[in-house]
């Protein structure tokens, strides 16, 4: 069963797997900043929306800490993907 | 990981150029060595920068390094056994007038005679270069096909994986509190887990080295200048396979393999500053640079804006050697290229500090030359 699971894809936008995320843990990750840059997850258009959650969860349980006590990482603008022209305006 | 007591050498600095060092340090023999990192790895400067690695130079050392850098990171997958991300599309300078293209073309000609095969290009080849660009109003072009940029977060995992291999330790929340001198030579190192004996001290604290000089009672001119960058979500390859870059035009742009675009644009007036700001300002001036540059970008989103600091020094280049404290080193003050330094920096002080001969003599990158007023101002960077 670990195998199956381990192929499960965590981010989608940047298509990292369970198995990618266990491996980040295991080599002494314990935020969700850490395995973002190690991985990529959560670098995608959606910037961590679907896979945050289930990170913090997976560090949590392998790690025996509590799930309020992992640090969720940094959240940065725009948040939600904007077009270049628009940002850009009239300048 | 149990606390040591006790250590060869103790780096502080979990970037580029502390995580460079330890693993050369590990090669070259002296494999009892500590990184200090008072965040996580790759959580500084190394980990927000624009990732360009470049040859094309107007110094001779930067030049040198440069090209040093070139030859490690072509074979660095295999040596470190991870990726790195290394994409080599060349940089493509921009001048936008002709006293500039004439600097450009004079740094050119030092680059070519050191071996770095840069060359002027015409509007019509740059636009070969990078399809997307329309630098109508450019009036000249350099380009160096073996220049482009690395992944900094896989490079440096990479040097702090095969660094652990080689026995290295690496402590993350440590911040170096204090610098044991005895007899004028350092011997130790105190952090918020305790503290720890060493027969050497590295400093590469990056923007933050001026204070860790301090704790060893040494004063070093260095400081923090807040650059912003932004990346888009992944489009097609090929809307800007170079480092499209430009030091009057103050920006660069760059496309990741996997296909996001990278820019940023450095700050008015470069005051110091230490705040991990990300303004409006930039996210809309940068847009508006990117649709001029690359007009075909207009509908290509914007995913995520941040913040890092260029560790700045009064000559825009780096600090590498041992202090009037015997045994305290420090590698630190790249000024914004660490990351494309970073592999040659680690290496050639690791040979210093184990009896080898560097593969560039560094003596002038000694941070006293700021009190002789020997100053190695570089002309190309933004």
């Amino acid at each position: 069963m670990p195998d199956k699971e381990n192929c499960v894809i965590v981010c989608r936008c940047e298509e990292i797997t369970l198995g990618q995320i266990r491996e980040w843990i295991d080599r002494g990750c314990d935020t969700v900043d850490e395995i973002k840059r190690a991985s990529r997850a959560g670098m995608g258009p959606c910037q961590g929306r679907g896979c945050r959650d289930i990170i913090m969860r997976e560090i949590s349980k392998r790690l025996g800490i509590p799930l309020d006590q992992v640090d969720a990482g940094s959240v940065r603008p725009p948040v939600k993907p904007v077009k270049i022209g628009l940002l850009a305006g009239d300048e | 990981m149990k606390w040591k007591n006790k250590a060869d050498v103790v780096i502080i600095g979990g970037g580029i150029i502390g995580t460079a060092t330890a693993y050369n340090l590990a090669k070259f023999g002296r494999k009892d060595v500590v990184v200090l990192e008072k965040g996580t790895v790759c959580g500084g400067s190394t980990g927000r920068c624009g990732a360009g690695i470049r040859a094309q130079w107007g110094t001779e050392m930067n030049c040198r390094l440069g090209l040093a850098c070139l030859d490690i990171f072509e074979q660095l997958d295999s040596e470190l056994g991870m990726p790195t991300g290394l994409n080599q599309g060349g940089y493509l300078l921009v001048a936008y007038s002709e006293k500039e293209f004439e600097n450009l073309k004079k740094g050119m000609a030092l680059q070519n005679g050191l071996g770095i095969k840069s060359r002027a290009v015409s509007l019509p080849e740059a636009r070969e270069i990078c399809p997307a660009l329309d630098a109508s109003d450019a009036v000249g072009f350099t380009y160096h096909a073996r220049d482009g940029h690395a992944d900094p977060f896989l490079t440096t995992f990479a040097y702090l994986e095969a660094a652990k291999r080689l026995g290295v330790s690496y402590f993350k929340n440590t911040e170096a509190t204090g610098i044991t001198v005895k007899g004028n030579k350092a011997v130790g190192v105190d952090t918020t887990k305790g503290h720890i004996d060493a027969d050497a001290v590295v400093n590469c604290a990056g923007p933050y080295a001026q204070y860790v000089a301090k704790l060893g009672g040494i004063d070093i001119p260095n400081w923090g200048e807040r650059h912003e960058a932004l990346i888009t979500e992944p489009v097609d390859p090929g809307v800007c396979p170079p480092m499209l870059m430009s030091f009057s035009g103050n920006y660069y742009i760059q496309q990741r393999p996997h296909g996001s675009i990278i820019c940023g644009v450095s700050p008015e007036g470069h005051p110091q500053d230490f705040k991990l700001r990300a303004t409006r300002q930039f996210i809309t001036h940068m847009s508006a640079v990117l649709k001029k540059m690359l007009p075909s970008v207009k509908d290509i989103r914007v995913v995520r804006h941040w913040s890092g600091l260029y560790d700045m020094t009064p000559d825009g280049s780096p600090i590498i050697g041992e202090t009037d404290v015997k045994n305290f080193y420090h590698s630190t003050g790249y000024s914004g290229h660490g990351f494309m330094l970073g592999p040659i920096a680690g290496r050639i002080l690791a040979q210093r500090l184990t009896g080898n001969k560097p593969d560039i003599d560094f003596s002038t990158l000694d941070y006293r030359r700021f009190a002789r007023g020997e100053l190695i101002v570089e002309p190309n960077i933004t």
